[in-house]
């Protein structure tokens, strides 16, 4: 940090410069806390970082961006010290960066494309996007931007996740009414009841939902669209236009025998109860949470992740992710297969489960394994797992959490037969603009793509909302 | 807040009931649906059958017994009080259909959830003989509306405080042997249903039950609430709570139900000691 800086040096020099590494709690300290786990840039370090960026004339990085942020751009901002400039420049195409600069998979987006990249580390974008926000937030004036004219149209949207949010931002903005249904008691979506404390401080998320309140979004909670109420009953109302930004809620399990024995969790009960009702600060909130001491975690994904360093915080003494395929196929974000493996979660690779043991209580005691090999490539090009003849062996398990995949939850699509859905039980909607089969509804997020990123979800509700603005002023 | 407007204990105070300002939740709900009730930021979310709406008055009704530390911390909520969340309508409605002769059994507080479909299957157009227990007389809940909602109504206690002396189960035999039965629907603690489901099938006749298992956010969203029916793994909250009796494996549901028994206690005893200081 103390290195000099000379913002005239030659980009040969330039590169030298190495990466600012973000402070974080240490691993033997945070796997017993659910504070955050980095602690985020001084101004300093971001702008020492910021100038490492070559200010490339056809940057690559913007081509990773999901949403095109003008990378460089913002970056010389930083660089120059204008921190308010910077997050104004951020916002005109991700309105979520407090959030994006700590979850986006930045290595397979803007920093995997990152010229840098080639030889040395890539710029720390998502760090720099993160101190970009995390400044305004402490320091900005909060102060709303302008709104359009009222239009006196009024807009539905459906789930308050990433997706949700940002259509509701972008048309309060354009003059629209807008009132969000959230079935949860909590808005927030997946940022709120899945990503745990330690990786997104819910504080950010309740900021962001004040934000849009404050603009003028009214966001209602307890309503289980599909169930409180039908789409067509809100058309009845007085919406003209809905969005359906309901995520991919519908649990996945392994279908293995004893699946049902106590202490067996899909990712989202498990962190849902952490989480969301803040099982781990029981007996002061009210909701229960299984301890476990061997916890065995299926899948390697940031949910996988995310329910195994819950674990350890909440006392475990071993825990281990059980995958079936092999270390390079593990989807999740680099930064949390990291902060897991510096945490002394175990990594039981090219392992699949075929079923558990549990005591006369019912409660689980342990599970059988076998090992895989990789076969030919699949589908999805990775290479198949295929089992070890007469490997199997058994490890101890009072706690498992099941991560492998999230489906549609079929509640509101089946109240709704006019909604076309692909085999899998995902809303069809028009790739470019969003719109659905059903005159007046959009969709986007997880519930068109399937489980995928808060970056994807809030982009899908951009075109949406540029898409659902074109109607209310033009036509369908 | 979703305010109570009327508040009753019953039971000798081990039951209460609360009338609660819902105006959308009751234009929609139907019998056999429940709500999930959260009562402040540190609470849990809950699962209660509506006992009765009025969807005129916006209201609607639950019935509770208070069993942990949740359905203590409701009962100590005054009229003018409320609930800060409340879900719903959830579930499937219970199918009413006419059949013939239905019998519904109903064992503790199960005899309120089982009201609203005793109503509903008499004014289908079904004989409707209703069987209902409690272990003792002053535990009896919601006699007077039962009679009304029924066309024979059979009262039991376990203690022979009060009616016929013994379990729901007696009676429901003595039903099945004189009557020709079309549908029995069962609700009340996990063991009763269980004994009635295996009445039933030595006379084969067709049974619903609602399965009561622990629940999380009600949307079909967690699988907390799996049960397995058939041999298949459904969700209550969203497959059920009804199904059909036959063919529950009541004693995964045991086992589920007693998932947190330990801490349930803990949480029970800080709450009653609070309560006293
Ligand atoms: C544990 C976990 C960790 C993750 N980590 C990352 C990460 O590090 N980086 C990353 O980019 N992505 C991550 N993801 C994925 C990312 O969170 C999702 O892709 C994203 O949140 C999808 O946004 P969405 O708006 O489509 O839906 P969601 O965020 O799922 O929100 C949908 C909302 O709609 C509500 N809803 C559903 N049905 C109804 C209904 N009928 N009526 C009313 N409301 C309804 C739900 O309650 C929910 O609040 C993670 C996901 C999980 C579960
Ligand atoms: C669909 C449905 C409808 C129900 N309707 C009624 C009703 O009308 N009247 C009534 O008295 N009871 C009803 N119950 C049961 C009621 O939800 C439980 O008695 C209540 O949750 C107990 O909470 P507690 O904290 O007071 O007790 P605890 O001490 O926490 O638990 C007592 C027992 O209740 C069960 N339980 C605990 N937490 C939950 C939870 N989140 N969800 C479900 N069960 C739980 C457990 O099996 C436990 O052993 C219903 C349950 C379901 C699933
Ligand atoms: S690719 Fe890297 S060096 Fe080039 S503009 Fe983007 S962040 Fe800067
Ligand atoms: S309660 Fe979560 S799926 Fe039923």
């Amino acid at each position: 940090m103390g290195e000099k800086n000379d913002k005239k040096e030659k980009k040969s020099k330039k590169e030298k410069l190495p990466r600012q590494q973000m402070p974080e709690q240490k691993a033997d300290v945070r796997k017993h806390n659910f504070d955050e786990v980095p602690l985020g840039y001084t101004k300093q370090m971001a702008m020492q970082e910021a100038s490492r960026c070559l200010q490339c004339k056809k940057p690559a990085c913007v081509e990773g961006c999901p949403v095109e942020i003008d990378i460089p751009e913002f970056i010389r901002y930083i660089q120059a010290g204008d921190f308010t400039k910077a997050i104004r420049h951020i916002w005109q195409r991700n309105s979520l960066p407090a959030i994006c600069g700590r979850v986006c998979p930045q290595e397979d987006q803007c920093e995997g494309l990152c010229i840098l990249g080639k030889k040395d580390e890539p710029v720390a974008i998502g760090h720099l996007e993160r101190f970009a926000a995390d400044y305004e937030r402490h320091y900005g004036t909060g102060e709303l931007p302008p709104k359009a004219e009222s239009t006196g149209k009024r807009v539905a949207v459906v789930g308050s996740g990433p997706s949700g949010l940002t259509v509701a931002g972008d048309l309060i903005l354009k003059g629209h009414e807008v009132t969000v249904f959230e079935a949860f008691h909590k808005g927030g979506g997946v940022l709120i009841y899945g990503i745990p404390e330690f990786r997104l401080p819910k504080e950010i998320v309740a900021q962001e939902l004040n934000f849009l309140e404050r603009l003028g979004v009214k966001i209602q909670c307890n309503e289980v669209v599909g169930k409180t109420t039908t789409l067509d009953e809100l058309f009845e109302e007085g919406y003209e236009a809905i969005y359906l930004g309901v995520g991919a809620g519908l649990p996945r399990f392994l279908n293995i025998p004893g699946e049902n024995l106590v202490g067996i969790y899909s990712a989202n009960e498990y962190l849902t109860r952490a989480n969301l009702m803040k099982a781990y600060r029981f007996p002061e909130y009210d909701t229960p949470l299984v301890k476990g001491k061997d916890v065995a975690v299926f899948g390697a994904g940031n949910v996988a992740m995310d329910a195994a360093r819950t674990a350890m915080r909440m006392g475990a003494d071993n825990v281990r992710i059980i995958y079936r395929r092999s270390r390079e196929e593990m989807p999740a974000r680099e930064a949390e297969i990291h902060h897991a493996e510096e945490e002394g979660i175990q990594f039981y690779l090219l392992t699949a489960p075929t079923r558990f043991m549990g005591n006369d209580q019912g409660r689980v005691s342990g599970m059988e394994c076998l090992q895989m090999e990789l076969g030919e490539p699949d589908d999805s090009g990775r290479r198949r797992p295929l089992p070890v003849k007469g490997s199997e062996f058994q490890l101890d398990c009072d706690l498992a959490v099941i991560a492998v995949g999230a489906g549609a939850n079929p509640l509101l699509t089946q109240s709704t037969p006019e909604l076309q859905l692909n085999k899998w039980g995902y809303v069809i909607a028009d790739e470019k603009t969003g719109k659905t089969t059903k005159k007046g509804v959009w969709a986007g997020g997880d519930i068109v793509t399937g489980a995928a990123t808060v970056i994807l979800a809030a982009g899908a509700g951009r075109q949406c909302s540029n898409s659902i603005h074109d109607y209310l002023t033009i036509g369908w | 807040m979703f305010e109570i407007v009327k508040r009753k204990e019953m039971a000798q105070g081990t039951v209460v009931l609360n009338e609660i300002k819902a105006p959308k939740i009751a234009a929609k709900a139907k019998p056999g649906q429940f709500v999930i009730l959260k009562a402040n930021e540190t609470g849990e979310r809950i699962p209660l059958t509506m006992a009765y709406t009025d969807p005129e008055k916006g209201i609607i009704a639950v019935i509770y017994q208070v069993v942990g530390k949740s359905t203590a911390l409701f009962s100590t909520l005054q009229e003018g009080q409320g609930f800060q969340d409340v879900i719903g309508p959830l579930g499937k409605a219970t199918e009413i259909e006419k059949l013939g002769t239905v019998v519904c059994v109903g064992g503790g507080t199960g005899v309120a959830v089982m009201h609203p479909i005793t109503k509903a299957m008499k004014e289908a157009g079904n004989h409707v003989i209703a069987i209902i227990g409690a272990r003792t007389r002053d535990l009896l809940i919601l006699e007077e509306e039962m009679k009304a909602a029924s066309h024979d109504l059979r009262v039991c206690t376990d203690d022979g405080s009060y009616g016929h002396h013994g379990f729901v189960t007696d009676v429901l035999k003595q039903t099945l042997e004189k009557e020709d039965v079309k549908l029995v629907v069962g609700i009340g603690p996990v063991p009763m249903m269980k004994f009635v489901t295996k009445m039933t099938k030595e006379y084969n006749v067709k049974t619903l039950v609602s399965l009561n298992s622990i629940m999380v956010d009600g949307t079909g969203m967690c699988g907390c609430c799996r049960v397995s029916v058939g041999g298949e793994t459904r969700f209550a909250c969203v497959d059920g709570p009804e199904f059909d009796g036959h063919l529950v494996d009541f004693e995964e549901l045991s086992k589920r139900l007693q998932a947190y028994t330990d801490m349930e206690k803990e949480s029970y005893e800080q709450f009653k000691c609070a309560c006293q200081s």
